[in-house]
């Protein structure tokens, strides 16, 4: 479990984010949405240590993170698997050779013993003949799936994911929503999602974190969202002239 | 004045903490030692071409050049061939050459860094635990450290050879005067002197590229300008250090 307790961020005398408290659940995929420039991003970094924190605790199960050193944040962060919004893979290595790096640089397991868990992972994200090809030479989609499983190679207990499905069209990212759906419940993670995405959340958000101007706005389960009196969060879920609409017809139809 | 001033003791400090990182205990030493081997092609092998092709011009130019400005009988030939010798061994070898390579793999290093950077390649390192600074700074360093000085023995022979071609097929100077005067009144030392330059200058190249590019934060502009600045910033302190050093080492 990942707990956030009285965070406050600020840039240049700019307030980012102003007094966050939350429980991320274990084994639950946690959902962090809100508008661009809400600060999403930002507590993202910040519960992963990316970004200093002004003041305020974050709790990975009973450790105070923020307040560790550099050698301590790195024994915890060999827990932690992420994916970043643009997949970061290296790109002057193979699939096979990035999702094999984590094994690499972290475990003692002989070269037999690693390839085997890359394509264990490759195929967990249904990834296959692909092994030798560069991260430009695959799909966007793919790149994302790639990265998912280098994000998975070491058992994480903590996974993040920055915007998993910016920028993919919407079966394929369907299809990466339901993957990190089943990793999170499989390998027993505290998935953390950064998103903008109804769908998603729709889909897979166990707990949904609702965030407005740095502050923390609402929270609670997908299926209380539709029916929260909220306007911002309203505002945001039902965006679209689509989603306005089935609503409407909804309100008229129940009364 | 004060804000140049403020702003040259921020980036020395800054410089000073990303060395701290980068000499940090490895966490896994063979994946260090991959990774020095890869950057010694990268950086030392592939700049082979480079080295050779210059230092066997400038060898040439020097024994022509040298001939055409001393037109005297005063001076005998082989003096040629020591002019060429001497100038090799204590500037270009070490010194022109470092210039040569700071823009070529100091502009390679930064933007392919400032890219990692960008693209968040770097924070992915962090984030799995791994030190980036270190695993990503380390092996460039020690590599171009450990070759540069190959390199520079490399175009001292090379540029040897260019001067006696030059000087042979222009007919300013016989191959057996050349050859007299590259032994004659020769200072070992020299070959010292020129091969500590050159290690430090690979230091200098190497770290200084390393730290604008690690620091380049932004876009495809940021990079851009990150690998300018390391090419003019290591070229720079080549030169100050080379003068320093010539105070402290031959003086």
């Amino acid at each position: 479990m990942i707990e956030v307790q009285n965070l406050y961020k600020s840039f240049y005398n700019t307030d980012v984010l102003n007094d966050i408290s939350v429980y991320f659940e274990e084994k639950k995929t946690n959902m962090i949405i809100g508008q661009s420039g809400s600060g999403k991003t930002v507590l993202l970094k910040c519960i992963i240590g990316l970004l200093d924190i002004n003041s305020g605790k974050i709790f990975y199960d009973d450790v105070v993170f923020n307040k560790l050193s550099f050698k301590k944040k790195k024994e915890i962060r060999k827990n932690i698997g992420m994916v970043f919004q643009g997949g970061a893979l290296f790109d002057s290595e193979t699939v096979e050779q990035n999702v094999k790096f984590p094994l690499d640089m972290f475990t003692i397991m002989t070269e037999q013993q690693k390839l085997n868990r890359v394509n264990e992972c490759l195929e967990r994200v249904n990834i296959v003949n692909a092994n030798s090809l560069y991260p430009a030479e695959i799909s966007g989609g793919m790149q994302k799936r790639v990265a998912i499983a280098r994000a998975i190679a070491l058992y994480p207990k903590y996974l993040f994911f920055d915007e998993p499905i910016s920028g993919l069209d919407p079966k394929t990212a369907i299809r990466i929503d339901r993957l990190i759906g089943e990793l999170t419940r499989d390998i027993e993670t505290t998935t953390i999602i950064n998103t903008h995405d109804m769908n998603s959340v729709m889909e897979i958000g166990d707990k949904v974190i609702f965030l407005y101007e740095g502050k923390k706005w609402w929270e609670g389960s997908r299926e209380e969202i539709l029916h929260s009196d909220n306007p911002e969060l309203n505002e945001f879920v039902f965006a679209t002239n689509l989603a306005k609409t089935v609503r409407n017809l909804r309100k008229s139809g129940h009364s | 004045m004060i804000k140049p001033l403020r702003d040259l003791f921020t980036h020395i400090g800054r410089f000073m903490i990303l060395m701290g990182r980068v000499f940090a205990p490895p966490e896994k030493k063979w994946m260090y030692y991959r990774q020095t081997l890869k950057e010694i092609e990268f950086l030392g092998i592939n700049s082979m071409g480079i080295v050779a092709i210059i230092s066997v011009f400038i060898g040439a130019v020097i024994t022509i050049q040298t001939s055409y400005n001393t037109e005297s009988p005063l001076y005998p030939s082989y003096l040629l061939g020591l002019a060429v010798r001497d100038i090799l061994l204590l500037e270009f070898s070490s010194t022109i050459v470092a210039l040569i390579l700071s823009g070529k793999i100091g502009s390679n290093i930064a933007s392919e860094l400032g890219t990692m950077r960008v693209t968040e390649q770097i924070d992915a390192l962090e984030i799995m635990g791994v030190n980036s600074a270190s695993y990503l700074i380390m092996p460039k360093i020690v590599a171009a450290v450990f070759f540069l000085p190959f390199l520079t023995i490399m175009s001292i022979f090379i540029g040897l050879l260019g001067g006696w071609m030059g000087g042979v097929v222009t007919g300013v100077v016989s191959s057996h005067d050349y050859i007299y005067g590259i032994q004659y009144a020769f200072i070992p030392y020299y070959i010292t002197y020129t091969l500590i330059k050159a290690a430090i200058f690979g230091f200098i190249i190497t770290a200084v590229s390393s730290y604008r590019g690690y620091n380049a934060y932004g876009g495809a502009l940021q990079v851009g300008k990150n690998s300018t600045r390391a090419v003019v910033e290591s070229s720079i302190i080549i030169l100050i250090t080379n003068y320093i050093l010539t105070q402290l080492l031959l003086t």
